[in-house]
């Protein structure tokens, strides 16, 4: 029989619970009001009372309700038909529920339990399987999805029957498997998986190394991040966090996108559910929408449900990539998740850590990135999720706890800079603070030789040194003015500029500019760095401007033309002929 | 407000602190209303048969003997077509001497939209102002303060927002406004012969500081009757955020929470998000539009209230005095309208997005060269257009005296910078450029 227990105190969302029975940290439990059936997790126990945070409003609450203990943790449910869903942080599905406001106590299934799904059997019966072993196949959104031997089940087993190609319902039974006492285990199509554990049903974890290509330049050339990398993106508000969230989840080259858009505004979730169905993805032609999954716990929404929902996403993203498939995870604001975590924190009275986070921040940020990766699967297939987060950093100062925490978890930094969002140079990554530890990786780069060029990367080391000088000669500039440096400092400084202007900016809201494969940022990567190796001759200072202002202006009016198309050959042509007139005998020897 | 007969009256107050009160009573629901010796009281805490209350008017002179009766529900609004042209206090009580409107009561603070009911904004709000037309275009269902130092005339300039804007209802919420701002809206809706479509939910300086956490809620539940109910636009003003937040602070730091950032509570995102996430365009038409003020200290935007606001809002309008054009404009740099791009180049004439963009680009290289300038530096003949083309575009475009349509905003745009830069120094899409920039004799 399972635990009960008694409303006994109410601040806020936390409710403090007497229980008649034995119940588990973590365990999921409903407050039964007049009207709804509140859902809630312990999150504290002392002695009979169970401390638990409701995922809704608290409003009428009495002492004295009561509650009934669930006996299991907070699950998802997992199975064909999540993809193009709108869900809430808990897994509900939007779209179900009725009326135009959220209701307490309104849970939806985010599966249809009546659709027929073509299944078809990969494995037969006699088989060995374990955990996580394809059973057989459907089509979701007419992508292979494998149904899979429960990811609960130790140990191995027997497949004892499997049904044939056919039509079924989530509620059919597809297979039964033997566990070595001969105990029959039926299976579906659907499965559950408690979210805050993370899945390894998978053989190995290598390092990652292949290039995840996002379309944005400034990442795929200068902060590659690859297929099962993780990075993050701080930045204060208005710096564009969200803008480039977006911009890499509609061009990113992944099987799956899901978006958790955790406590931050409404209006930028019914972006995505208003542009994607209409958007194509550039790498298959398809619908957006047909690819994507939205977890939803905008920042009106109850808070305790904020935390849940980067864990829903993330055990979402561990179900897809266990079918062998890229997956590409991302979650903004994951700062919203780590103050959800420090007003229940402040709540229970713990002993509070740096700015009054809980203690042991860092090591939930960690234990959470960690779940990303690129796995090899037992059957030898590989998977991967690539997980990128934004941090909102209060007053914009990178000197605190979630940006500190996240930097040790995550290996690439997209440090957004005030200074370049208010000059309008976006994406506003800063070029010289950002970083990719994947382009240390011997694998990487041998990866980047064979699939892109044996130039590249050299090349990407000229561009980063060329920056770097650019923003030295600059502040000397700043410092002596300009007629008290050498003409030359001023053509480095306009090279580097030709460098920010034509690769590193690039107009997310522009059509052509924004979308940006990689073949064609090797094309504009290559005509850049000619340009910045040339040899100039200049008589003044004035001159140089002028004419690198011209010179950027070409190449702009490049990255906004069809690639390759008369328009595009006519910009180019102007420019050879503008370099013609400028550049020194040198160049010809 | 009377008590009903078979109301229970508890008269033993065992604690009293500054904003709240503590008493052994039994069956209270949490942030349910009392009466405290007739004052307005919220539950905020329940621990076994121990009930916390928020005294709204502050403690002082409380007896303990005070007779508390719970009355049974949340705070609450009578909505309906009769609080058109009316002016309420943060209890939504008349006060203007007019009768208790009737209507159907609903609690304030209630649930949010289902994200997927909403609908995409995209009705551009005209405002004549160029500083937000041009550079931070607004748009229905939006949320978006001005930050500004208190003295800026943010009121008056929100006020001629709300005249211009095309809305079916505009609601005021005012939290510690002084009693002059308070006639100044009430002087400026009336001479506009707009009163009978403005609703007006008032805390001034002389009301207790805690009533205005009552205020968004109230203006909001007014608000989501007229968009839910009868499809109507909605504009509402909150002025000032800062004083709301400041209250906030007042009550938590007197429930023994744990301050984090500017002595600010943990939740204050959270508790300003459910404020402005009120902010919705719905299917039907109907919308809500927040327009609020959020007053800065010494222009300080790092500080918790407006950082928070920063990141909760959709953008941001920037207030600043321009000491070159002696004039007060709203800030290209730090103003921000992030639905801009769901209407202009599409709502509005197509060189719209490039042209602003090199406009404001310019108007950073023309800070530049006055910095330069500061140090001493001689200034190349660019910076000196850059510095010429800053003055007119400050006074022509940026000030908030401006008031034009956005056509008329692009062609003197276009105008300005045709004056004084060369077409290679714009980096303006070729196309544009040969349709829209003027020729120059
Ligand atoms: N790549 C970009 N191209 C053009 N504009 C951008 C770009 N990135 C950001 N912006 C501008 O900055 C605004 C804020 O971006 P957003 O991503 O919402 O910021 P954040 O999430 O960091 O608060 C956008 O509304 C847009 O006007
Ligand atoms: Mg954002």
């Amino acid at each position: 029989m399972s635990t009960k227990g008694i409303v006994k105190g109410i601040i806020s969302n936390l409710v403090i619970v007497e229980v008649d029975g034995p119940v588990s940290q973590n365990e999921i439990c409903y407050i039964l009001s007049k009207e709804a059936r509140l859902m809630a997790e312990v999150i504290k126990v002392v002695g009979p009372q169970a401390y638990v945070q409701v995922f809704e409003s608290t409003r009428g609450l009495k002492v004295g309700f009561e509650v009934e203990f669930s006996d299991h943790m907070l699950e998802v449910q997992l199975g064909p038909g999540l993809l193009s869903r709108n869900l809430d942080g808990l897994q509900n599905d939007l779209d179900k529920m009725e009326g135009v406001f959220l209701r307490s106590g309104e849970y939806t299934s985010p599966l249809n339990t009546e659709q027929l799904w073509d299944f078809k059997p990969l494995a037969k019966a006699g088989d060995k399987v374990q955990a996580a072993d394809w059973l057989g196949e459907t089509q979701e959104n007419l992508q292979p999805h494998k149904i899979m031997v429960p990811f609960v089940l130790e140990g191995l087993y027997t497949v004892k029957s499997i049904v044939e190609k056919g039509s079924y319902t989530l509620k059919d039974t597809i297979a039964v498997l033997l566990d070595v006492q001969g105990n029959e285990i039926p299976v579906t199509m659907v499965q559950r998986w408690p979210v805050k554990k993370a899945l390894k049903a998978y053989k190995e974890k290598p390092r990652p190394f292949r290039l995840l290509e996002t379309g944005v330049r400034i990442i795929d050339i200068a902060n590659p991040i690859v297929e099962g990398g993780t990075g993050f993106i701080p930045g204060p508000f208005g710096t564009g966090k969200t803008v480039l969230q977006h911009a890499i989840s509609k061009q990113a080259e992944a099987d799956i996108v899901i978006m958790a858009a955790c406590g931050e505004r409404a209006n930028e979730v019914v972006e995505i559910f208003t542009e994607f169905p209409e958007l194509e993805d550039p790498h298959t032609g398809r619908k957006l929408m047909e690819r994507t999954i939205i977890v939803a716990n905008t920042s009106n929404m109850p808070v305790a449900a904020r935390e849940a929902s980067v864990y829903t996403a993330m055990t979402i993203a561990e179900y897809y990539r266990s079918m062998g498939l890229k997956v590409l995870l991302m979650a903004d604001s994951t700062s919203r998740w780590a103050q959800a975590l420090r007003e229940m924190s402040n709540r229970l009275e713990e002993l509070p850590g740096q700015d009054a986070f809980p203690m042991d921040l860092s090591a939930i940020i960690a234990g959470f990135y960690g779940r990303a990766g690129y796995v090899i699967l037992n059957n030898g297939q590989t998977g991967s999720i690539t997980f990128i987060g934004t941090v909102s950093p209060a007053g914009g100062n990178l000197k605190e706890p979630v940006t500190e925490g996240t930097k040790k978890a995550a290996r690439c930094f997209f440090a957004l800079e005030q200074a370049r969002a208010d000059s309008k140079r976006y994406p506003a990554i800063n070029p010289i603070e950002s970083y990719s530890k994947y382009i240390e990786y011997p694998e990487f780069e041998e990866y980047i030789q064979k699939t892109v060029s044996d130039e590249w990367i050299p090349m990407v080391n000229e561009m980063k040194t060329l920056l770097q000088r650019g923003k030295e000669v600059q502040e000397q500039i700043n410092i002596l003015g300009d007629d008290g440096v050498p003409l030359d400092y001023h053509i480095t400084y306009w090279k580097s500029e030709v460098i920010d202007f034509v690769i590193l900016q690039q107009d997310a809201f522009d059509k052509i500019d924004a979308l940006c494969p990689i073949e064609r940022q090797q094309y504009m990567l290559k005509k850049v760095m000619g340009i910045t190796r040339l040899d100039f001759g200049f008589d003044n200072f004035t001159e140089i401007m002028d004419y690198f202002k011209k010179v950027i202006n070409i190449l702009r009016q490049m990255n906004y033309s069809e690639f390759e198309s008369d328009k595009f050959k006519e910009f180019e042509k102007q420019l050879e002929e503008l370099l013609k007139e400028r550049i020194t005998q040198k160049n010809q020897g | 407000m009377a008590t009903k007969a078979f109301q229970k009256i508890y008269t033993k107050i065992t604690q009293i602190t500054k904003a709240t009160c503590s008493l052994k009573a039994a069956n209270v629901g949490n942030e349910e209303l009392a009466t405290v010796d007739g004052n307005l009281a919220q539950v905020v805490k329940i621990i076994g048969d121990e009930v916390t209350l928020q005294v709204f008017g502050g403690t002082e002179g409380l007896r303990t003997n005070a007779e508390v009766v719970f009355m049974g529900k949340a705070p609450s609004l009578r909505v309906g077509d009769q609080l058109s042209g009316r002016f309420f206090n943060a209890f939504g009580d008349p006060i203007d001497g007019g009768p208790v409107p009737e209507g159907n009561e609903v609690e304030i603070g209630g649930p949010s939209v289902n994200p997927v009911r909403r609908k995409q904004p995209s009705e551009l709000i005209a405002t004549g102002i160029a500083g937000i037309d041009l550079n931070n275009t607004l748009v229905s269902g939006q949320k978006i303060p001005f930050f500004a130092d208190p003295d800026q005339p943010y009121n008056q300039v929100m006020a001629n927002v709300a005249l211009r804007a095309k809305t079916d209802k505009i609601i005021l919420g005012g939290m510690g406004l002084t009693n002059d701002d308070y006639l100044y809206f009430k002087n400026i809706f009336s001479n506009a012969g707009v009163l009978d479509h403005i609703i007006s939910f008032v805390n001034t300086t002389e009301n207790p500081p805690v009533e205005r956490l009552l205020i968004p809620d109230m203006a909001l539940t007014a608000a989501e009757y007229f968009a839910v109910e009868k499809n109507e636009k909605v504009l509402v003003l909150l002025t000032d955020m800062t004083l709301y937040a400041d209250a906030l602070s007042i009550v938590s730091n007197r429930m023994d929470q744990i301050p984090s950032k500017d002595s600010m509570p943990g939740s204050l995102y959270s508790d300003l998000a459910k404020i402005y996430e009120k902010a919705v365009q719905f299917p039907d038409g109907g919308s809500i539009t927040i327009i609020a003020v959020t007053t800065l200290s010494g222009g300080d935007i790092t500080h918790a209230i407006p950082d928070n606001t920063g990141y909760i809002t959709e953008g941001q309008l920037f207030l600043r005095r321009d000491t070159d054009v002696g004039k007060v404009i709203v800030d290209p740099f730090r103003s921000l309208s992030r639905l801009k791009q769901l209407v202009i180049g599409k709502k509005t004439r197509e060189d719209h997005p490039q042209l602003m963009n090199a406009a404001v680009r310019l108007f950073a290289d023309a800070a530049n060269a006055k910095t330069k300038l500061e140090n001493g530096f001689d200034l190349s003949d660019y910076d000196e257009r850059c510095l010429d083309f800053a003055k007119e575009y400050s006074s022509q475009i940026l000030a908030i005296d401006v008031n034009i349509d956005t056509t008329e905003m692009l062609d003197t745009t276009w105008k300005i910078l045709a004056a004084h830069f060369r077409v290679e120094e714009l980096n303006i899409k070729q196309d544009l450029v040969n349709k829209y920039m003027p020729k120059v004799s």
